[in-house]
């Protein structure tokens, strides 16, 4: 394989992984910390992809419209978690799973009825539109360039704020002692929801990237959410850490399966490398609670 | 400052507590008595609505908070130092401290995390680490410390010193009086009767979640038939 073929298929692993990240990284806080399985992450994605199209048609602007669509997603993700997700909490997993898929199916026919069943265009912005030269001779298509670099900017951003902040150590500290938070004067419920905010806020800013390169369309999250479902397995449930190494293994290791292996074992490549690490590490690469 | 009328508790379908009254005044140190089982926590829960009651009324300073939600109480200056002292493992010492402490601007002079090493120097030298790797006395001087940091006006301890070494016992207790003389008020859970007997200025005794027992610690101390019957001592 030549030396461009490589780090092109590098730099493609690392932006399928960092979208994993972006999905993932609400998912496992959700599930790590409230216990809750949410099936329509992905209507999140799919909703952040619509409305930032939209916003980018009336304003011409990408950037007006990432800065639009992301907010409303994160209100969308409240709304959500208050009107319903909440009554979850307390039930058992099973439940939410139906619930939840209930979730998607609703997003979708409503992404349907108002969008219309076809793809939705989505252009790539202008001043991102060219490549970039990584390497010499090695040219890179800037867009995709800029949601690694994103992408990567949103985790450390996330790891900073779960690792020094008070809210990020009141998140912490909620997941392995939810009642004693409470009993010392914290909004539990304020909390959740505040966390389920920011989930929802980088799955609708993963949805808003994917939708120039991807097709905007009803059902586009469901794809992604199975491959986050993977990667916070692989990483620990509940460990932001342990999501963004398994991003990257699972996007890089997706990649190159695609091109090294045949066909028939590419598609388990991840599944093959989940049972792998699970073989060796039960509770995933980071277990969350020690 | 603190007052409960006749509580009723359950855990489900089963009654824990059948009509609790105790009432803790500004200042004073009060100890809840009695063996295994009998309701101590349940009246603890009780008053910071983790178990909210049936029945029965909880007001502390004059405000009604009976059925209020735990952080709520909290907010209004009841600080607690849980049975089992749930320190938060994966934060460390100093995270420990500040992750839930009291932020006000003016008016009462919060807590830092430097008063509470100098109240527990042990804890000084360990603010970089985990709270799981703490031991036994540390991390009840840390749940204690953790407390502080809300800036209670009633400080409640479940179960103050218990599994704890003589020495860090003693420490505990003369951080409770020190706290006891800078106005602090304090609802105290413990075993040690001589200790408890010594500082505390009035107790009550539980039995089977019902208030048996009531008096001052003279009284207390007088009473050897009401130690053997309701205490086992
Ligand atoms: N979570 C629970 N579910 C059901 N019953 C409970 C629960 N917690 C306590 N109980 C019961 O309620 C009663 C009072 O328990 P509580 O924990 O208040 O006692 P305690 O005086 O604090 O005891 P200890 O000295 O062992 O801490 C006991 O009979 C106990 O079995
Ligand atoms: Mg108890």
């Amino acid at each position: 394989m030549s030396m461009q073929l490589w780090v092109v298929q590098t730099l493609n692993g690392l932006q399928l992984g960092v979208m994993l990240f972006l999905m993932s990284a609400g998912l496992t806080l959700v599930f790590g910390i409230m216990n809750l399985i949410n099936l329509a992450h992905g209507s999140l994605y799919m909703l952040g992809a619509y409305l930032a199209a939209t916003f980018q048609a009336l304003t011409g602007s990408f950037f007006i419209a990432c800065l639009l669509a992301v907010p409303l997603v994160m209100g969308i993700g409240m709304l959500m978690e208050m009107s319903i997700l909440r009554r979850l909490y307390d039930r058992d997993h099973l439940d939410q799973v139906l619930a939840t898929f209930a979730l998607i199916l609703f997003f979708n026919e409503l992404v349907r009825m108002t969008w219309g069943p076809q793809a939705y265009f989505m252009a790539i912005p202008e001043s991102l539109s060219g490549t970039v030269e990584i390497l010499p001779g090695i040219p890179y298509p800037a867009y995709r360039l800029t949601i690694v670099l994103a992408g990567s900017g949103v985790a450390v951003g996330l790891y900073l704020f779960i690792g020094r902040t008070r809210l990020g150590m009141i998140i912490r500290a909620g997941a392995t002692h939810r009642e004693m938070v409470g009993a010392l004067g914290v909004n539990i419920k304020l909390l959740y929801t505040f966390v389920f905010g920011m989930g929802a806020a980088m799955a609708g800013f993963a949805g808003m990237m994917a939708g120039p390169i991807l097709s905007v369309e009803t059902g586009m999250g469901e794809p992604i959410m199975i491959l986050a479902f993977v990667v916070i397995v692989i990483g620990g449930i509940g460990s932001v850490r342990g999501a963004f190494a398994a991003a990257v293994l699972v996007g890089v290791a997706d990649t190159f399966g695609r091109i090294l292996l045949p066909p028939a074992l590419s598609s388990m490549a991840i599944y093959i490398l989940m049972a792998g690490v699970l073989c060796f590490r039960p509770q995933g690469l980071f277990p969350a609670h020690g | 400052m603190l007052e409960l009328k006749n509580i009723h508790s359950y855990y489900g379908t089963t009654q824990a507590l059948f009509g609790i009254d105790i009432e803790i005044h500004a200042g004073e140190m009060v100890s809840l008595l009695g063996r295994n089982g009998m309701g101590k926590t349940t009246t603890v829960r009780s008053i910071l609505g983790l178990t909210r009651p049936r029945q029965g009324t909880v007001t502390f300073q004059g405000r009604d908070i009976f059925g209020a939600p735990p952080y709520r109480i909290a907010q209004m200056g009841i600080g607690l130092v849980p049975e089992g002292r749930q320190i938060f493992p994966t934060l460390t010492v100093r995270e420990n401290l500040v992750a839930t402490a009291y932020r006000g601007k003016n008016g009462r002079r919060p807590w830092t995390p430097a008063d509470i090493y100098e109240l527990f120097p042990v804890l000084a030298q360990r603010t970089r680490q985990p709270g799981s790797r703490l031991s036994g006395g540390e991390q009840q001087m840390l749940a204690i410390g953790r407390a502080l940091m809300t800036h209670p006006k009633l400080l409640i301890l479940d179960e103050a010193t218990e599994g704890l070494a003589p020495r860090v016992r003693a420490q505990i207790w003369d951080c409770l009086e020190n706290l006891k003389s800078a106005g602090l008020s304090i609802l105290v859970i413990d075993k040690h009767l001589d200790a408890l007997t010594r500082i505390c200025d009035r107790h009550y005794i539980i039995e089977k979640g019902r208030i048996v027992w009531r008096g001052d610690s003279f009284k207390l101390k007088a009473d050897p038939a009401v130690r053997q019957d309701y205490l086992g001592v």
